[in-house]
């Protein structure tokens, strides 16, 4: 294995020709070499965090059969340009860039490379040698709400958002969806902090949202600060793409963690056995790219059943939580009873559930 | 709304302002000491990743804020050598410290990710702030009075003491102080190290007051707001204080008015509000001639002794 960091390149180099020669003449083939840019440090705790554990995981899994690298603190724009470029003239025949912003970069590189393979994370142009996936976090997001349905005495949840984007909306009204099948009293009020990242702006949104008589807390921002928050106060909240529980061993009821390894080691193995197509993945609690941490032993026996019966309903497909009837904040029927929203439609979601206050 | 809902507001206002006002309190000193840092937001990583650092492994919170003081002046007094000494440019060299401190920081940090500390909490006894009201006037760390503290301080310092005298002379007119006899750059190395030390404890108050962890950017820009809140106040330190309480009360207001669903303005609008403010502030000021000379003479201009 390589690091590349921007802090390390010297370092890494000098791995990089300690390892090499050693590979070589241990296999016969030549291992298979394979990069992963990040938009984050991997010391984010967060989504950056949780694609390293994905690349660690497939790294592990594949041994010296497969040598990965990966930057870390890549800019999105013509940085993330340089930098695929560089990896592709290194020999990777696999580069999975992470962030959404990497979407034209990739596409550009992916032109003048037409014999590496390109995988980004939640993007949606495609191309021979493009592939995209992401994963179905608002499944996680609607087994929270069914815990927060039960546990919430106010039956007020504050939810710390980010930017107002599909991926954002479904998740906020995921949450409500579920809340409101165990309370249909149960209300959604929403604070947008426009950043992915600024802990002090998240803590402070946290806090107003207690004061406004929010009782668990939900977020789809980056940082553990809003867990610290509901722990202060003696409250209760969800963590983000990782178990945060060390931060809020009381208030952390369970988190939605995002597991790549799984799609990494598929599409590795793909590589390897000349099998890789193009295609478009999004998965969610069946495919385990999305899971749910360990349940809090503060959430009663009744409750936990109730959140695995929803966990399990949807990874089965038996449940589906924009099933209808679903009517919008302004009391409007969006899905009528007897169908769901498509794959299409969530992903240009716009519109908020009634019992949303955003 | 009950008084405990209101205390719980003013108690986040004054969470949001106490770190600015510490910050900018050490740049407005060093503003009239005509050193232009333009760093704060490097030292107050720098002091916020030391501090989090040495209470994680010790245990102590003092020791923390102490170490967080001694590193953000550390890195205070690189730039210190390089403009005071070697009349490098100001702006160029402090936005050099900013991504030096982010980057330091960062390395420093790797470690304490994903650890917590227990938070630095209020200085006076639970007891006496049990009652709403009181909390308020006693519920609060150690951080919130010294920043009240070090704004009289300051104020007195400036306009009361001859070294506060001398200091103003260094920053208005550096020609003239040297000529009659005092040592700008001793004069400027302190009025520096002071900036830093206040941005340590500023960063400290994000790392172990509010959101008691270490990430990466835990600031997230807050050094560039203390920045502004300086030209805000015309270099005044009460009007600094006004001026941070002000900037809280807008950020607080802001996240409150979505939390209670008014959605009378666009939340987009809400979020440009404090910065609506500074703009509109600074117009007022830069319209009343009188004020807007408030700038030190000397202030960014290297001083290379003619003599």
């Amino acid at each position: 294995m390589t690091l590349i960091t921007r802090r390390g390149l010297l370092k890494a180099g000098g791995a990089a020709a300690a390892t090499l020669p050693f590979a070589g003449r241990a296999f016969a083939a030549e291992p298979l070499k394979v990069a992963f840019i990040y938009v984050g440090p991997v010391g984010d705790f967060g989504f950056t965090f949780a694609h390293e554990q994905g690349r660690k995981e497939a790294q592990a899994h594949f041994g010296e059969n497969v040598v990965t690298t990966y930057v870390e603190n890549v800019a999105e724009g013509p940085d993330a340009e340089r930098v695929l470029k560089n990896l592709a003239d290194d020999g990777n025949k696999l580069i999975f860039a992470t962030s959404f912003g990497f979407m034209n970069p990739t596409v550009k590189v992916a032109k003048r490379y037409p014999d590496v393979m390109f995988e980004h994370c939640t993007g949606y142009q495609t191309a021979a040698n493009i592939a995209t996936y992401n994963a179905r976090f608002y499944e996680g997001r609607a087994v929270c709400g069914t815990i927060a349905g039960h546990m919430s005495k106010t039956g007020i949840g504050g939810y710390v958002a980010s930017f107002p984007i599909p991926e954002v909306v479904m998740g906020i009204n995921a949450f409500t969806l579920a809340a409101q099948k165990v309370n249909p009293a149960f209300q959604t009020k929403v604070v947008w902090v426009s950043s992915w990242y600024d802990p002090a702006k998240e803590a402070d949104a946290a806090k107003a949202l207690f004061d406004q008589g929010a009782d668990i807390l939900s977020q789809h921002t980056d940082s553990p600060a809003p867990l610290q928050a509901a722990e202060q106060r003696g409250l209760m909240a969800f963590g983000q793409a990782w178990d945060m529980s060390s931060f809020a061993p009381k208030a952390h009821l369970t988190a939605i963690e995002n597991h790549w390894g799984g799609y990494y080691i598929e599409r590795i193995q793909a590589v390897i056995d000349g099998t890789w197509k193009t295609g478009s993945v999004w998965a969610g609690l069946k495919e385990d790219m999305v899971r749910m941490a360990p349940w809090n032993e503060r959430i009663p026996p009744e409750v936990v059943k109730a959140a695995e019966a929803m966990r399990d309903g949807q990874a089965d497909g038996s449940v589906k939580i924009f099933s209808g009837p679903i009517v919008d904040q302004n009391g409007t029927e969006k899905v009528p009873l007897g169908s769901a929203l498509d794959d299409p439609t969530l992903l240009a979601l716009d519109w908020y559930v009634a019992g949303v206050q955003s | 709304m009950t008084e405990a809902m209101a205390v719980s507001i003013l108690m986040t206002v004054i969470g949001a302002a106490t770190p600015l006002l510490l910050a900018a309190l050490g740049e407005l000193v060093a503003e009239k000491s005509g050193v232009l840092n333009l760093g704060i937001e490097g030292m107050m990583l720098v002091g916020a990743v030391t501090g989090f650092a040495v209470t994680s492994s010790t245990g102590m919170h003092l020791l923390g804020l102490l170490a967080a003081m001694a590193a953000a002046v550390g890195a205070s007094m690189i730039f210190g050598v390089l403009t005071i000494s070697l009349a490098s440019n100001q702006v160029a060299t402090g936005l050099a410290l900013t991504i030096f401190g982010i980057g330091l920081s960062s390395m420093i940090g790797e470690s304490f990710v994903g650890l917590t500390i227990a938070p630095l909490g209020p200085v006076f006894p639970a007891a006496l702030a049990e009652d709403p009201l009181l909390r308020l006037v006693f519920g609060h760390s150690i951080l919130v009075y010294v920043s009240l503290v070090m704004t009289a301080a300051v104020a007195w310092f400036l306009t009361r003491s001859r070294g506060g005298l001398i200091l103003r002379a260094v920053g208005e007119n550096d020609h003239s102080a040297h000529s009659i006899g005092y040592s700008v750059t001793t004069v400027r190395y302190a009025a520096v190290a002071f900036g830093g030390a206040m941005a340590g404890l500023a960063g400290c108050y994000y790392s172990m007051v509010q959101t008691p962890m270490w990430a990466d950017e835990l600031t997230a820009g807050r050094g560039w707001i203390a920045l502004a809140l300086v030209v805000f106040s015309a270099w005044r330190p009460w009007r600094l204080l006004a001026g941070a309480y002000l900037f809280g009360a807008v950020m607080t207001f802001e996240l409150h008015a979505k939390a209670a669903g008014l959605n009378i303005v666009p939340p987009e609008f809400l979020a440009a509000l404090p910065y609506l403010a500074t703009i509109l502030v600074l117009a007022l000021i830069s319209s009343r001639r009188s004020v807007g000379s408030a700038a030190p003479a000397c202030l960014g201009q290297p001083f290379r002794p003619s003599t």
